[in-house]
């Protein structure tokens, strides 16, 4: 994993869009404004590479920006839980 | 009869297992003996399928179980049971059963774990469950787990290898194994280690897959039907239990007379299948029970499994009332948003009306009006079926008719509900199979016409795929005001005009309506005065009289200027049309074949109007009044232009014959020689091939190239014949301008019935197959010039020689294989589609979520476009505003 890292920052890479772990104070705020439990987003592994790559925990939300023909940018975002394997 | 007696239920949760013997016999209303039916004087035998305990089909008859009758106080009906002579093994559970053989002891019935690892199971369970994991993986671990120990830890017995031969047959290590056998091992089996093989205690236990009692249904689940002929016909699932307790009689008496083993295995056996094909008749490895005509039984799993059965032919689909179906025809004077609908049909079809304060002494004329003397026959008058009163929660329907109307309309009461008839515009949807896309049922107003068919705007066709070579169509009345309300704002046709599928019209001008702006507008036509008044009357043109030129004394209106009619003021554009030939140097604004469209402030400058202008997908003007000017506004046009495309080409004339496909001698001539180049080359090409002279293409086998090489040749001599052929069907051909405007049919389809029909292919390649080396015997083996492999020649006009047919029919077929597999293979990727799509919604804060609550996107598309109103996929119009600011808009 380790050496994954410093042979090429996944992050970097032009098709993974921008991923970003949020505030405790952001993530109420986001479960306020749709009225919902975190269970509720899309979900994304402790193990996806993203998460390693940032370091996401089971438990926090990632903010995702993506490149949208239609819109210039779109955001999005994923609850990170705990892989079961 | 009526629900509002009735209290109604939630249910919380449901769950399935199994029936155990005793609650088999418990519920059961009769032991059933005898496998007749009736006696000789028509009653039921006693203990017999038909038993009355059991409950009964015919109305009056009272079960001797419950004491009600069927149809009044329904009596549900009643199981009996069938004691089994020897027990059998249940189909739908022969993998259980041989999970739990495989993964248990055969002498001391302990799961082949030890101690620990089942401790570590439970608790890894119980983790699961509180994670609300999917179990399933985890017990097939349990399962490859067991069966890795070959001695029993509890008692040491050896491990035997259990093996299924399907459907029913269980051995271990090669010894067959009789039900009976099966169940003394399951019974063995600790209620404590249930859990570990997916058995809930509570509601079962192992060894009642293996069946000692079978179920019998009521009879009301098995009716007998008595034809005309006073003979009576049994249900399926009758047939079946007759054999089973035939065999099982047998068994039983065999059994006990101590025959030899091997009949009473034998009639072990048979009970065995009679059983398993009762309880499902399509299980592989063994043949399906027949009837005697020789059509398989329909048994308890035909009855629920796959199309037809219970589940999506009863549950998740059902017949409606207040629908029609009939054939469809056209009717270019009706507006896309109408349906005409037969005047029989509206007089069956009935709406919903509250009498209140307000409209009571309408309702009551209603009623009345229809059958009073003053009204003449021919007049449709929309009339009342029935009158729903309500008093004490009891609904009742009085059926109105010509005796009765007078006193039912006066006592007619505020609070009831009148069923009235159709009237002319009642919303309805439409709908034609398959229904694919949403604008596959769209609503429509009503429009009562004469005779029996369906009726509406050739421009709707599209969205429908109807034609009217015999389709039906379907059509439902709209009941509450909420769906009207809906009906009205999201599935009136006018709103369905843009489609979702790329943002941009698919309802629009076709076939005559494109030939008649076409030659309307293309070579500068001046319209006599009358005509033109007549085209003018058809679209409803209200307003000045249009600029009037005069030659030789008569008055003459531009045909730009009666299209120009329908135009709104503020329309501006520019653009080519479908004719336009894409000349070398094209002298755009000065096009010389008027294919260059100018449109000023609503008024038609030059240029032909033709798919370009009006028609679904690519009709500029359509697409420019339906964005500036909405749905209505683009209603309105597509409504006028069917109109005023239609007047003109019944005005003008406008015929197609096989002298459209004629060409000059001259012309037949030049694509003779043309092909016969052609076939020269082709002839040079196999010499070449033959001498190896031929020189590969990169990445290719000599004979590859070959063939790439003809199919090439094949395909430019083609062409050419095309070419030559459309320099001499100029635009006076009504067939040419068909093509050229898009109407109907292509220059490539022209080209094919005067020219020369081209190479036939089969899987993209020359047709090979046939004998050996060569097609047809017509050939000598080994050729491979262009006849030989598919080339066909002629044009479908002149005719097919034998052998070019002969091909042309290979690859017609092909394409006939292809569509049928398509189709097949597509409908059923949709339906899974839709079942897993099917409740995603978009919320109102713009949110795409689940029925479950789950968030799929947080805004729509990612992008919040409502595709249909996009601009062909795209956001925004940038080149439009641009213009708009330059000109000052
Ligand atoms: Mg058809
Ligand atoms: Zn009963
Ligand atoms: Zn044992
Ligand atoms: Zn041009």
């Amino acid at each position: 994993m380790v050496i994954n890292k410093v042979l090429f920052d996944i992050m970097n890479h032009d098709l993974v869009p921008f991923h970003q772990i949020i505030s405790e104070k952001e993530k109420t705020d986001l479960l306020k404004k749709y009225k919902i439990e975190s269970n509720q987003i899309p979900k994304i592994l402790d193990t996806d590479p993203v998460c390693i790559s940032i370091g996401a925990k089971p438990g926090q939300i990632l903010k995702i920006k993506r490149k949208s023909h239609t819109a210039e940018e779109s955001f999005s975002y994923r609850f990170v839980v705990e892989s079961s394997v | 009869m009526e629900r509002t007696n009735s209290i109604t239920k939630k249910i919380g949760s449901i769950y399935f297992s199994l029936l155990s013997p005793n609650e088999i016999r418990k519920m059961s209303g009769t032991k059933v003996i005898t496998a007749d039916t009736y006696d000789d004087d028509g009653f039921p035998i006693t203990m017999g399928l038909m038993d009355p305990r059991m409950g009964v089909i015919e109305p009056g008859l009272r079960c001797k179980t419950c004491g009600q009758r069927v149809g009044k106080d329904k009596c549900p009906g009643h199981f009996g049971h069938i004691d089994l002579a020897m027990p059998v093994i249940h189909v739908g559970h022969i993998k259980s059963i041989r999970d739990c053989l495989r993964s248990t002891c055969r002498q001391c019935g302990h799961l082949l774990l030890t101690d620990k690892q089942k401790a570590d199971y439970v608790e890894e369970l119980k983790k699961y469950e509180e994670e609300g994991k999917n179990k399933a993986p985890l017990f097939k671990q349990i399962i490859t787990e067991s069966r890795k120990s070959d001695k029993c830890i509890s008692c040491g017995r050896e491990v035997g290898k259990i093996e299924l031969d399907k459907p029913t047959s269980l051995r271990e290590n090669g010894k067959k194994l009789t039900p009976s056998e099966v169940r003394e091992w399951l019974e063995k089996i600790r209620d404590e280690e249930l859990p570990l093989l997916d058995i809930n205690i509570k509601s079962a236990r192992p060894e009642w897959m293996i069946l000692t009692v079978l179920p019998v249904p009521p009879v009301t689940t098995r009716p007998s039907v008595t034809l005309q002929s006073g003979e009576r016909s049994e249900d399926d699932l009758t047939h079946k239990l007759v054999d089973v307790i035939r065999i099982n009689q047998r068994l039983q008496e065999n059994r006990d007379a101590g025959a030899p083993q091997l009949i009473v295995e034998d009639l072990w056996e048979l009970l065995q299948y009679h059983i398993t094909t009762y309880l499902d008749n399509q299980t592989s490895g063994i043949p399906p029970a027949r009837h005697r005509s020789g059509r398989p039984l329909k048994t308890l799993a035909q009855r629920l499994k796959g199309k037809e059965g219970r589940f999506r032919s009863n549950l998740s689909g059902k017949r409606v009332n207040f629908s029609a179906r009939t054939v469809i025809s056209p009717d270019p004077n009706l507006s896309i948003n109408e349906v005409g609908v037969p005047r029989k049909i509206a007089e069956e079809l009935t709406v919903p009306v509250r009498v209140t304060v307000h409209n009571i002494t309408w309702c009551k004329k209603l009623i009345t009006e229809k059958y009073s003397k003053k009204n003449s026959p021919d007049d449709y008058l929309a009339g009342v079926n029935y009158v729903i009163k309500e008093s004490e929660g009891m609904k009742r329907r009085i059926k109105v008719t010509e005796k009765n109307a007078e006193t039912v309309s006066e006592k007619l009461e505020i609070g009831s509900i009148i069923e009235r008839q159709l009237m002319e515009n009642d919303l309805a949807l439409f709908n034609r199979q398959p229904s694919l896309h949403r604008m596959s049922m769209m609503a429509h107003r009503v429009k009562i016409v004469p005779n029996k068919t369906f009726r509406f705007n050739l421009c709707v066709c599209p969205p429908y795929n109807a034609d009217f070579d015999g389709d039906e169509m379907n059509l439902h009345i709209l009941q509450g005001e909420e769906a009207k309300a809906e009906a009205e704002i999201l599935m009136k046709v006018q709103e369905n005009i843009l489609s979702p599928r790329f943002g941009g019209a698919i309802i629009g001008g076709i076939h005559d309506i494109i030939s008649g702006t076409f030659i309307l507008t293309n070579k500068k036509r001046k319209v006599p005065i009358a005509d033109a008044s007549h085209i003018l009357g058809a679209t409803g043109f209200e307003g000045k009289i249009l600029k009037t030129q005069i030659e030789d004394g008569k008055r003459y209106i531009m045909g730009e200027d009666i299209f120009s009619t329908l135009l709104p003021d503020d329309l501006n554009l520019e653009y080519k049309s479908k004719i336009c030939l894409n000349c070398d140097n094209c002298t755009a604004p000065k096009c010389p074949h008027n294919a260059y469209v100018i449109i000023k402030k609503g008024i038609l400058k030059q240029g032909t109007i033709d798919e370009n202008s009006i028609g679904a997908f690519k009709g500029r003007i359509l697409d420019r009044i339906i964005r500036d000017h909405g749905m209505d506004a683009g209603r309105e046009f597509i409504d006028n232009v069917t109109r005023l495309g239609i007047a003109v080409i019944t005005l003008f004339g406008f015929t197609t014959s096989i002298d459209d496909e004629d060409i000059p001698d001259e012309a037949r001539r030049q694509i003779e020689e043309g092909l016969d180049k052609g076939m020269k080359k082709i002839r040079n090409l196999v010499k070449a091939y033959e001498n190896d002279e031929l020189e590969s293409l990169p990445g290719r086998s000599l004979k590859e190239t070959l063939e790439m090489e003809i199919m090439r040749a094949t395909g430019r001599a083609r062409d050419l014949a095309g070419e030559i052929a459309g320099k001499h069907l100029g635009l006076e051909n009504s067939a040419v301008i068909m093509a050229k405007s898009g109407a109907r049919g292509s220059m490539l389809n022209l080209s094919q019935m005067s020219g020369c029909v081209g190479q036939q292919a089969v899987r993209g390649e020359r047709i090979h197959r046939g004998y050996q080396n060569r097609t047809l015997p017509h050939f000598k083996k080994g050729d491979l010039g262009a006849s030989a492999k598919g080339f066909v020649a002629s044009n479908y006009k002149k005719g097919l020689s034998p052998t070019e047919y002969f091909f042309h029919s290979m690859g017609g077929r092909e394409g006939l294989v292809d569509t049928a597999v398509r189709t097949s293979r597509s409908g059923y990727m949709q339906r899974r589609l839709i079942n897993a799509l099917e409740d995603v919604k978009v919320e109102n804060d713009s949110t795409v979520r689940h029925a479950g609550g789950q968030i799929i996107q947080f805004t729509y598309g990612e992008d919040g476009i409502d595709p249909a109103r996009s601009l062909a996929g795209k956001s925004i119009d940038v080149n439009r505003i641009v213009n708009d600011i330059k000109e000052g808009v």
